[in-house]
């Protein structure tokens, strides 16, 4: 199981790093991360298997993370949507150079 | 004394400086949540959280005195911490002080954006004294989290809004690729304690399984986007030009520090035996940031970007450093890191200084002639500017920095004569910015109908002065800095195996 664990979290992984380099849309992008972290935590739960607990408490750790950056990160988008009304990266570029 | 760190007393510690400023943090959270936001209370809870990074400062010293160290566990208790420790302090001093004006004209008034400051630097408190990677881990997000809201501080301006979404996603998508480097080593080694992590590379017969050398390289990209290292920099330039400036110089020095010290930490202490499989990356990437940085700075208009770039290159002037893999290295290390911090922070505050409300006239030529109205501003600049550029003598500090660096480069175990032969061309490259920013100030009359320049507060007046002394201070005596780094280097992995208990 361990094998197929891991190729699992690799694929999670991959889609997540796919979405994040090819969508436009800022909360989209956040929940590719998201599918990004939660694959890793897939990969420290199959490994905790092997090795103990260690990888268990670090998955609960980055969900800790994570629920924290969630909050600030959605809060930042709110903020972005309040001043330009959009939420597309293609439509926000103020800066650049 | 030797803190046996299984032992949660002993734990609490040597963990001593990290809680106090925590603590601190969390009382001026209150305090600064208590009243309404004013101009006058922002003041306030800025001069507390002076207060408290003062304390703070004296803690350390009193630690670093007393010569502590441990053996085992997650915490490093060496002078390395410490010494990190104090830069990253020194850098939330400055943006703090400068917070407090900048934010006053800007009319930025929650008081908590100071506070937030201490707790992305009680985050890099937390990464200097990692050694388990789970703790390099939460240091990172206890301090990105907290930078991510500091960029986005000036409600009122789109451009900060923009910088702050930019930084989030890069960031937490980088944060994703130091995770799943984190769960390969694991998975590789069994353990996320970086002593026990050379260790067990020691003991392998066979060099670099592909599960450890993904893992290490799955690292590399993580730590390269949080130092902002070409090719991974694209957000740093459009970050660094809209969060607030005093955040913009705590961001370029004392966050860039911190990932800098966890990474030469993990590198130094837990990945030495994979060096076949990191060296080449870590050399291109230094290359191509010092390239990249000091060749796209050359084109900018911006002083806040061109400074941006400017710190790119300086990641890859630092990458140098990890590339040598040496105790020389990590001791050239700290010392470019203080050069660096102090000279990137004045240019910041002049930066400030020069701009008024709105953050305009930050364009190179609103710098021009400004010797001929504020001669003491134009002064500090051109030190800052030069010793960023490792100019000797004017530039103080800064010249010993690349001196050091490139010492470490040529005495590498594995040569680095190429890097160091770019990392002088660059430097070269560098002065085509550098000293035209210096030429503009001196050479050209002020042009007419050029924004006057407001007498500035005497926060900023004393953050660019005492840079500016200490700067040029440093460049006359830097035998004090260089025993001072050569005291605080990380552990060598050879002096732990016969230091510490056998693996269990």
């Amino acid at each position: 199981m361990l094998v197929e664990a891991l190729a699992l979290s690799a694929v999670l992984f991959s889609i997540g790093v796919i979405g994040v380099l090819t969508r436009r849309n800022a909360i989209i992008i956040f929940m590719c991360v998201e599918l990004m972290l939660n694959a890793v935590n897939l990969s420290f739960v199959a490994l905790s298997k092997l090795y103990g607990a260690a990888g268990q408490v670090f998955v609960v750790f980055t969900m800790t993370v994570a629920a924290a950056e969630a909050a600030v990160g959605l809060a930042i988008i709110i903020a972005i949507f309040r001043h330009v009304k959009t939420v597309n990266l293609q439509n926000i570029n103020l800066l650049k150079g | 004394m030797n803190f046996d760190l299984a032992i949660p007393s002993q734990l609490t510690r040597a963990l001593g400086p990290d809680l106090l400023l925590m603590a601190g943090a969390m009382v001026l959270m209150l305090w600064a949540a208590w009243r309404p936001d004013s101009d006058k209370h922002q003041r306030a809870v800025g001069a507390a959280s002076l207060a408290l990074i003062a304390v703070t400062m004296g803690a350390l010293f009193w630690y670093a005195s007393r010569g502590f160290s441990s053996t085992n566990g997650v915490i490093a208790v060496d002078n390395f911490r410490w010494a990190a420790d104090l830069i990253f302090l020194l850098g939330a001093f400055g943006a703090i002080a400068l917070g407090m004006e900048y934010n006053a004209r800007e009319r930025i008034l929650p008081a908590e954006s100071h506070v937030l400051v201490l707790f992305a630097t009680s985050g890099m408190m937390v990464l200097a004294a990692a050694r388990d990677l789970m703790i390099v881990f939460l240091g990172i997000e206890l301090m990105s989290v907290a930078v991510y809201v500091l960029a986005g501080m000036n409600r009122r301006s789109p451009k900060s809004a923009e910088g702050s979404l930019k930084y989030f996603l890069l960031g937490a998508f980088a944060t994703g690729f130091l995770l799943y480097g984190i769960a390969l080593i694991y998975g590789a080694t069994g353990t996320t304690n970086l002593w026990d992590i050379s260790r067990k590379v020691a003991e392998w017969t066979f060099p670099a399984r592909p599960m450890m050398a993904v893992g290490t390289g799955l690292l590399l990209v993580g730590f390269g986007f949080k130092v902002a290292a070409a090719p991974f920099h694209m957000w740093a330039p459009d970050v660094y030009e809209g969060a607030p400036t005093p955040i913009t110089a705590f961001m370029a020095t004392a966050v860039k520090a911190a990932a800098f010290t966890t990474f030469v930490r993990v590198w130094m202490e837990a990945l030495p035996g994979m060096g076949g499989a990191w060296f080449a990356p870590v050399w291109w990437l230094a290359a191509v940031a010092m390239f990249v940085g000091n060749a796209v700075a050359l084109s900018q208009r911006n002083l806040k970007r061109l400074l941006a770039y400017s710190s790119i290159a300086h990641s890859g002037y630092l990458l140098v450093a990890v590339a040598a893999g040496s105790l020389a290295g990590s001791s050239a290390f700290l010392f470019y890191l203080v050069a660096y911090t102090l000279a990137s922070f004045g240019a910041f505050a002049v930066v400030i200084t020069v701009a008024r409300t709105g953050d305009t006239n930050g364009e190179l030529s609103d710098y021009e002639g400004l010797w001929h109205v504020r001669p003491g501003l134009a002064i500090a600049m051109a030190v800052f500017m030069l010793s960023l550029m490792g100019f000797p003598v004017f530039g103080g500090v800064g010249f010993f920095g690349k001196w050091y660096l490139l010492m470490a480069a040529i005495e590498a175990p594995r040569s680095l004569v190429t890097l160091a032969v770019v990392l002088v061309l660059t430097s070269v490259m560098s002065a085509g910015y550098y000293v035209n920013v210096v030429r503009l100030m001196f050479m050209k009359p002020r042009p007419e109908g050029a924004a006057e320049i407001e007498p500035s507060g005497a926060l900023t007046r004393g953050v660019v002065f005492t840079a500016a002394i200490a700067v040029l201070a440093l460049g006359l005596v830097p035998s004090r800095l260089i025993a001072w780094s050569r005291a605080s280097l990380p552990r060598a992995p050879q002096a732990q195996v016969t230091t510490t208990v056998a693996p269990k």
